[in-house]
C-alpha cells in the first residue's frame, strides 16, 4: 500500500504505451480491462483509508529537485479520496460507452494519459507536480477535441488550450511567489502544499496572491467571465471528450480553491467571499437563462454544466462545513449525473447526427428504456429529492444560507431554473407523437450503452437515498478545513499581537528604527484577522460546542 | 632591448587544453585531405573525436584561474558555457550524416572550418579581455559565415553574406565600444575596467553609458535583440536546418557569457541606467520576437523569431543580476539546446536537397499536415519538442522557465516576471499551430515518405537523444543544477 497512489498515476500512462502493441480489434477492451483495474486499485484505496485519522494518507514523498524545494510528494485526504475514484470510475465508464471507431488506438492512449494526469492533479501534495499535471492534462484533451471533435473542432480545441493555458502561468506565478515568501520566511525552498499552509501572510498580500490562484482555477472551473471556451469545447467534443471534460476536468478548478486557496490564504477567503459568492450566482442564474434559450441538447447541458459549478463555487465560499461538504459532494454527483447527460446526448447523435431538439419530439415511445434513464439524470440535474444531485445542491445553498440567506434565496433559483430548461428539453424531444420520420426506427440502447448507463443510474438512486458512506468522510474533512483556517488566523493574530507588546514594552531606544507604517500594518493584520475569526466562528456551529 | 622571458608554468598551458584540442582537430583534418580524398563519415568520426576529448579535457582537469599574461580567464562560468558549446557541436555534427548528399558535406574543409569556428566561440568565452574576446568572436564569426554559404543555395549566399555585412557592422560597434572602455579606464580587461569604475564611482559616466551602448548593439547583433534581430528569418532560413539550429544555440550562449561579464558590474551600478537599458531590450526582444512568429507560414521562420524570444527571455538574467538568475540563465540554455536542436534536426529529416515543398518555404505549416497518420512516431517527436519550447511540463524547458521566473520574482522583478509569463501565453499559440496541423488536420496529398526521406540512423539517433532529454528532464535538473551552480557560484556571479 506504500505506493498505491504512484501506481494509480502511472500504470494508466504505461498500459498506454503497451496498448500500441495490441491490435485494433481488441483494443478497447484493452482498455476497459486497463481502467477496471485502475477503478478497482482506486476502490482499495477507500477501503485502506482510515475513516478516524485526520490530515493526508497514503504519503509518498521522494526529492526531485532538492536545491530548489520540489519534491515528487503524494497524498489524499477525505477531499481527494472519492474525487480519485470518481475520476476512475468515469474513465472506465466513458471508455465502456465508447462508439468512435475512427483511430481508435490514439484515442484510447491519449484516454489513459488524460486519465493519468486527471489522477495525478487529484493526489499530488506538491505544488509544482500539481501543475505538471495541471498542464499536461491540457494536451491529450487539445488532442482529444480537435481530431474527434465535429464542426469548428479545431478552434475550439486551441481556445480552450490557449485559454487554460493563459490563466495558468498567472496561477504559476502566484506559486512561484509563495514559494518565495515561504523561502524568505524559512530560509528554505519548498512547493510542498502542507508546508504553505503553515506560511503566514498579511491580507493585502493574501488578497493579490488569492487572485493569482484564482484566475488559474477560474479558468478551469469554468466562472464568469472566462467561461465562453466551455460551450465551444462540449459543442466541437466528441462525446467521450465531453464526458470526461464536464465529469472531472472541470472539478480540478474547484478541486484546486479547496486544497489552495481556503487553507494558504484563510483571511482572503473570507474577505473576497461574498465577491466570489456574487461571481457564483451570476454564473448560476444567467448561464441557467442561456441554457434555456439553446436548441442543441448539448449546449443546454453544457451551460448547465457552469451553472451547477457555480452552486459548488457558493459552496465552498460559504466557508462552513456544510458548505464545503456540499460543495465537494455536489463535484462527484455533478461528475456523475453530466457525464451520464452527456453520454446519453452522444447515444443519439450517434443515431441521427444531430443533435437540435426540434428534429426530435416522442422519442419516449420509440426509445422507452433510453427516454427513463434520461429521465432520472435530468431529476438527478434539477436536484430533485432521493436523487444523488439533490444532496450536493441543498448543502451547499443551506451552507450558504448561514452567510446570507438573501443570496443563498436567488442562488437557490438554481432548481427552478434548472427545472425549466431541463425539462423544456425533455418534453420537446420525448413527449409527443413522433413528428420526425427520421425517427421511427431509432433502435433503443444497445448492451454496451447500457453497460455504462445503468450503473450510473443506479449509482445516483442509490446515492441519493443513502449518501452517509460518502458524505461522513467529506463533512470530516470539511470540518477540519475550516477549523485549520480559523485556528490559522488565530495564530497568525497571537504572533502579531505577541509583536505589538514586544513594541509597546519595548526601551524608547529600541524602536526608533522601526517604522511607524511597519506598526500600523501590524495592526491592520491584527483587526484583519479578528475579523476572518469572528465571520468563521459566526457562519460555523462546530465552534460554538455543536458536532 | 630586454629580453622576453617565459616561465612555461606561468603560462598555463592547461588553459587552453580544450581549444587546442580543437584546433588540433582542424589542422588533422586538413591535413589528411592533402593526402587523400575522404568521404563524410570518416571526417564526423574525426570531429567527434576530437570534441569529445576536448570535453573531457574540460571537465577532468580542473582548470581555473588565468593563463598566457592573464588574457586567458577560464573560471566557472567559462567552462559551463564551453560545455554547451562543445556539446552543442558534438550534438550537431552527425548530423551531416544524411541520406541524400549535400555539396557542402563533401569537402573537408567545412569540418575544419566548423572546428575552428568552435574553438573561436571558446576563446571568446574564456577571456575577460576585450581583444581577445574579439578575436574569438570574428574567427567563430567568419567561419560561420562560411559555413552558411556552403549549403550551397541561392538563398544561402543571400544569408551568408546579410550575416557577414550584419557581423562587420556588429564588429565596428565592439571595437567602438572596446575604445571608448579603454579611453575612460585605461584598460582593455572586464576586471580592471570594472575595478576602476568603481573606484572612480563612474566619473565619466555618459562616457561608460555610450561605450556600453556600443556594446549593448554589438551583441545585440550576435545575441539577435530587437531591434538588431532583422537578419535572424532571412539567415535562418538561408542555412541548412541544422546550422540554424546551431546558430540559435552556439553563438548565442558565448554572446550571453560577454554580455555577462560586461553588463553584470553596469546593470548593477547605482545610476540603474543600463539596468533600464536591457529590461526595455529583453522585453521588446521576447515580446516582438513573439508576435512576429505568430503571423510566419515557414516553420523555420517560426523557430527563427522563437529563439529570439527565448533570448530575450534570457536576456533578462543579466538585468536581474543574481546568483539564481544566472544559474537559470545557464540551466535554461541547455535545456533550450537539445529542445530546439531537436526541432530542427526533424526539419533537417524532412529536406530534400534540390526540390522545395513549395515556391516559397522548404518547410511550411501545410507540409506538416496529418503527419501523426503517416509518421506517428516522428510527430509525438516534434509535438515534444513545440511543448517542450512552449514551456508545456513536464518537458525540458518548462523548467528553465520555472526557474526563471522565479528568480525574478525573487530579485523583486515582479512585473518582468508577470511579462515573462504573458509573453510565453503568446508564444504557445505559434508552437501549437504545428501541433494542429500535425495531429489534428487531415494529410495533405504527398505520399508521406518525405518526413524521413534524408533520416538515416545517426540523424534519428541525435534525435532520440534530444526527445529522451526532453521527456526526462526533471530528473536531470538537480544534477545540472548542483553542477551550474558550484560554477556560478565559483567564478563570482
Amino acid at each position: 500500500m506504500d505506493h498505491i497512489l504512484s501506481f494509480l498515476i502511472f500504470f494508466p500512462a504505461v498500459a498506454a504505451v503497451f496498448g500500441l502493441l495490441i491490435s485494433n480489434q481488441s483494443i478497447k477492451t484493452y482498455a476497459i480491462s486497463v481502467t477496471a483495474i485502475e477503478f478497482l486499485v482506486s476502490l482499495l484505496l477507500w477501503s485502506n483509508f482510515d475513516m478516524a485519522a485526520s490530515g493526508m494518507q497514503f504519503v509518498e514523498q521522494i526529492p526531485l529537485i532538492e536545491s530548489f524545494g520540489i519534491s515528487y510528494y503524494l497524498g489524499i485526504d477525505g477531499f481527494s479520496l472519492f474525487i480519485v475514484i470518481m475520476t476512475t470510475f468515469m474513465t472506465m465508464i466513458s471508455i465502456i460507452g465508447l462508439t468512435e471507431e475512427r483511430n481508435l488506438k490514439n484515442l484510447l492512449a491519449s484516454l489513459l494519459i488524460l486519465e493519468m494526469t486527471m489522477v495525478g492533479v487529484f493526489v499530488a501534495l506538491d505544488a509544482v507536480i500539481f501543475y505538471v499535471f495541471w498542464e499536461l492534462s491540457l494536451v491529450p484533451m487539445l488532442y482529444i477535441i480537435g481530431a474527434w471533435g465535429s464542426g469548428q473542432r479545431i478552434y475550439a480545441a486551441v481556445k480552450f488550450f490557449l485559454y487554460t493555458f493563459a490563466g495558468s502561468l498567472i496561477m504559476l506565478i502566484g506559486m512561484l511567489y509563495i514559494a518565495y515568501l515561504f523561502h524568505q520566511a524559512t530560509g528554505r525552498w519548498s512547493f510542498a502544499i502542507t508546508d504553505w499552509h503553515l506560511l503566514q501572510m498579511p491580507l493585502d498580500l493574501q488578497i493579490w496572491l488569492f487572485i493569482a490562484l484564482a484566475i488559474g482555477f477560474a479558468v478551469k472551473v469554468p466562472m464568469f467571465p472566462f467561461h465562453t471556451w466551455l460551450p465551444y469545447a462540449h459543442g466541437m467534443a466528441p462525446t467521450i471528450g465531453s464526458v470526461i471534460l464536464a465529469a472531472v476536468l472541470l472539478k480540478m478548478g474547484t478541486y484546486g480553491f479547496i486544497r489552495f486557496s481556503l487553507p494558504i490564504f484563510p483571511d482572503a477567503s473570507v474577505y473576497l467571499m461574498i465577491p466570489m459568492a456574487i461571481i457564483a450566482i451570476i454564473m448560476i442564474v444567467y448561464t441557467a437563462m442561456v441554457a434555456f434559450a439553446q436548441e442543441d441538447m448539448k449546449q443546454v447541458i453544457a451551460y448547465s454544466s457552469i451553472s451547477h459549478m457555480g452552486v459548488v463555487v457558493l459552496g465552498t465560499f460559504a466557508l462552513n462545513s456544510e458548505g464545503i461538504g456540499g460543495s465537494v459532494f455536489l463535484m462527484l454527483s455533478h461528475g456523475i449525473i453530466s457525464g451520464a447527460l452527456f453520454m446519453l446526448v452522444g447515444v443519439i447523435y450517434d443515431r441521427r447526427h444531430t443533435k437540435l431538439m426540434s428534429e426530435f419530439g416522442g422519442l419516449a415511445t420509440v426509445m422507452p428504456r433510453y427516454a427513463v434513464i434520461f429521465g432520472i439524470m435530468l431529476m438527478g440535474s434539477v436536484g430533485l429529492p432521493l436523487t444523488m444531485g439533490f444532496v450536493g445542491e441543498v448543502l451547499s445553498l443551506v451552507g450558504f444560507f448561514k452567510v446570507d440567506p438573501i443570496m443563498a434565496g436567488i442562488a437557490g433559483t438554481t432548481i427552478i431554473l434548472g427545472a425549466i430548461y431541463m425539462l423544456n428539453l425533455y418534453r420537446e424531444s420525448f413527449f409527443g407523437v413522433v413528428s420526425n420520420e427520421k425517427n421511427k426506427g431509432l433502435k433503443d440502447l444497445l448492451p454496451n450503452e447500457m453497460a455504462a448507463l445503468v450503473p450510473l443510474t443506479a449509482l445516483v438512486l442509490v446515492l441519493g437515498i443513502y449518501p452517509k458512506p460518502i458524505l461522513e468522510p467529506i463533512n470530516k474533512a470539511s470540518g477540519e478545513l475550516v477549523n485549520f483556517m480559523f485556528y490559522k488566523a488565530k495564530n497568525s493574530l497571537e504572533s502579531n499581537e505577541r509583536a505589538l507588546m514586544m513594541y509597546k514594552n519595548a526601551p524608547e531606544g529600541m524602536t526608533q528604527h522601526i517604522k511607524p507604517t511597519d506598526i500600523q500594518k501590524i495592526e491592520q493584520s491584527v483587526v484583519d484577522h479578528k475579523a476572518t475569526m469572528a465571520r468563521l466562528y459566526e457562519y460555523n456551529t462546530i465552534f460554538k460546542g455543536g458536532k | 632591448m630586454e629580453p622576453v622571458v617565459f616561465d612555461l608554468q606561468a603560462l598555463n598551458l592547461n588553459t587552453i587544453l580544450p581549444m587546442l584540442m580543437v584546433l588540433g582537430g582542424a589542422v588533422f583534418i586538413l591535413l589528411i585531405d592533402l593526402v587523400k580524398k575522404l568521404d563524410k563519415q570518416f571526417y564526423v568520426t574525426v570531429s567527434s573525436a576530437f570534441l569529445l576529448a576536448a570535453i573531457y579535457m574540460l571537465l577532468d582537469i580542473h582548470i581555473s584561474g588565468r593563463g598566457f599574461f592573464d588574457v586567458m580567464l577560464v573560471d566557472g562560468i567559462a567552462v559551463i558555457s564551453q560545455l554547451i558549446i562543445l556539446v552543442g557541436s558534438l550534438l550537431f555534427i552527425p548530423l551531416a550524416l544524411t541520406g541524400f548528399r549535400f555539396k557542402e558535406f563533401k569537402f573537408a574543409e567545412y569540418f575544419a572550418f566548423f572546428l575552428f569556428m568552435v574553438a573561436g566561440f571558446q576563446f571568446m568565452v574564456s577571456s575577460d579581455n576585450l581583444i581577445l574576446i574579439f578575436i574569438g568572436l570574428e574567427t567563430g564569426s567568419l567561419a560561420m559565415y562560411a559555413l552558411i554559404a556552403m549549403h550551397n543555395r541561392q538563398k544561402s549566399l543571400e544569408a551568408a553574406l546579410k550575416y557577414f555585412t550584419m557581423g562587420a557592422y556588429a564588429a565596428g560597434m565592439y571595437a567602438f565600444g572596446s575604445l571608448i572602455f579603454y579611453g575612460v579606464t585605461g584598460s582593455i580587461e572586464i576586471g580592471t575596467i570594472k575595478s576602476v569604475l568603481e573606484a572612480n564611482n563612474f566619473e565619466h559616466l555618459a562616457l561608460v553609458l555610450l561605450g556600453t551602448t556600443f556594446m549593448i548593439v554589438a551583441l545585440g547583433f550576435k545575441l539577435s535583440m530587437v531591434p538588431f534581430h532583422t537578419w535572424t528569418p532571412d539567415v535562418y532560413e538561408g542555412a541548412s536546418a541544422p546550422m540554424a539550429g546551431y546558430m540559435s544555440i552556439v553563438p548565442k550562449i558565448a554572446g550571453f557569457v560577454v554580455a555577462l561579464r560586461l553588463f553584470d558590474f553596469l546593470a548593477m551600478a547605482d545610476h540603474g541606467v543600463v539596468q533600464m537599458l536591457l529590461w526595455v531590450a529583453a522585453v521588446a526582444t521576447m515580446t516582438i520576437g513573439n508576435i512576429l512568429a505568430l503571423v510566419q507560414d515557414g516553420v523555420k521562420r517560426m523557430l527563427a523569431y522563437s529563439s529570439v524570444s527565448h533570448a530575450g527571455f534570457v536576456m533578462t538574467a543579466i538585468l536581474m543580476g543574481t546568483t539564481q538568475a544566472h544559474v537559470g540563465m545557464f540551466l535554461y540554455w541547455a535545456l533550450f539546446m537539445f529542445t530546439n536542436l531537436g526541432a530542427f534536426a526533424m526539419l533537417w529529416i524532412s529536406r530534400h536537397p534540390s526540390k522545395q515543398y513549395d515556391i516559397r518555404y522548404d518547410h511550411p505549416y501545410t507540409k506538416f499536415a496529418g503527419m501523426v497518420k503517416i509518421a506517428p512516431i516522428s510527430a509525438v517527436m516534434m509535438g515534444m519538442f513545440m511543448l517542450s519550447l512552449a514551456g508545456v511540463p513536464p518537458f525540458a524547458v518548462y523548467w528553465g522557465k520555472l526557474y526563471m521566473i522565479s528568480a525574478a520574482i525573487n530579485s523583486d522583478h515582479l512585473y518582468l516576471a508577470l511579462i515573462m509569463a504573458l509573453n510565453s501565453a503568446i508564444a504557445v499559440y505559434y508552437y501549437l499551430k504545428l501541433i494542429v496541423f500535425m495531429f489534428l488536420k487531415d494529410p495533405s496529398q504527398n505520399d508521406g515518405t518525405i518526413y524521413y526521406t534524408n533520416g538515416t540512423f545517426p540523424l534519428k539517433l541525435i534525435l532520440t537523444i534530444a526527445a529522451l532529454f526532453v521527456i526526462a528532464s526533471i530528473v536531470t535538473i538537480e544534477p545540472l543544477l548542483g553542477f551550474i551552480q558550484d560554477h556560478v557560484v565559483a567564478s563570482g556571479f
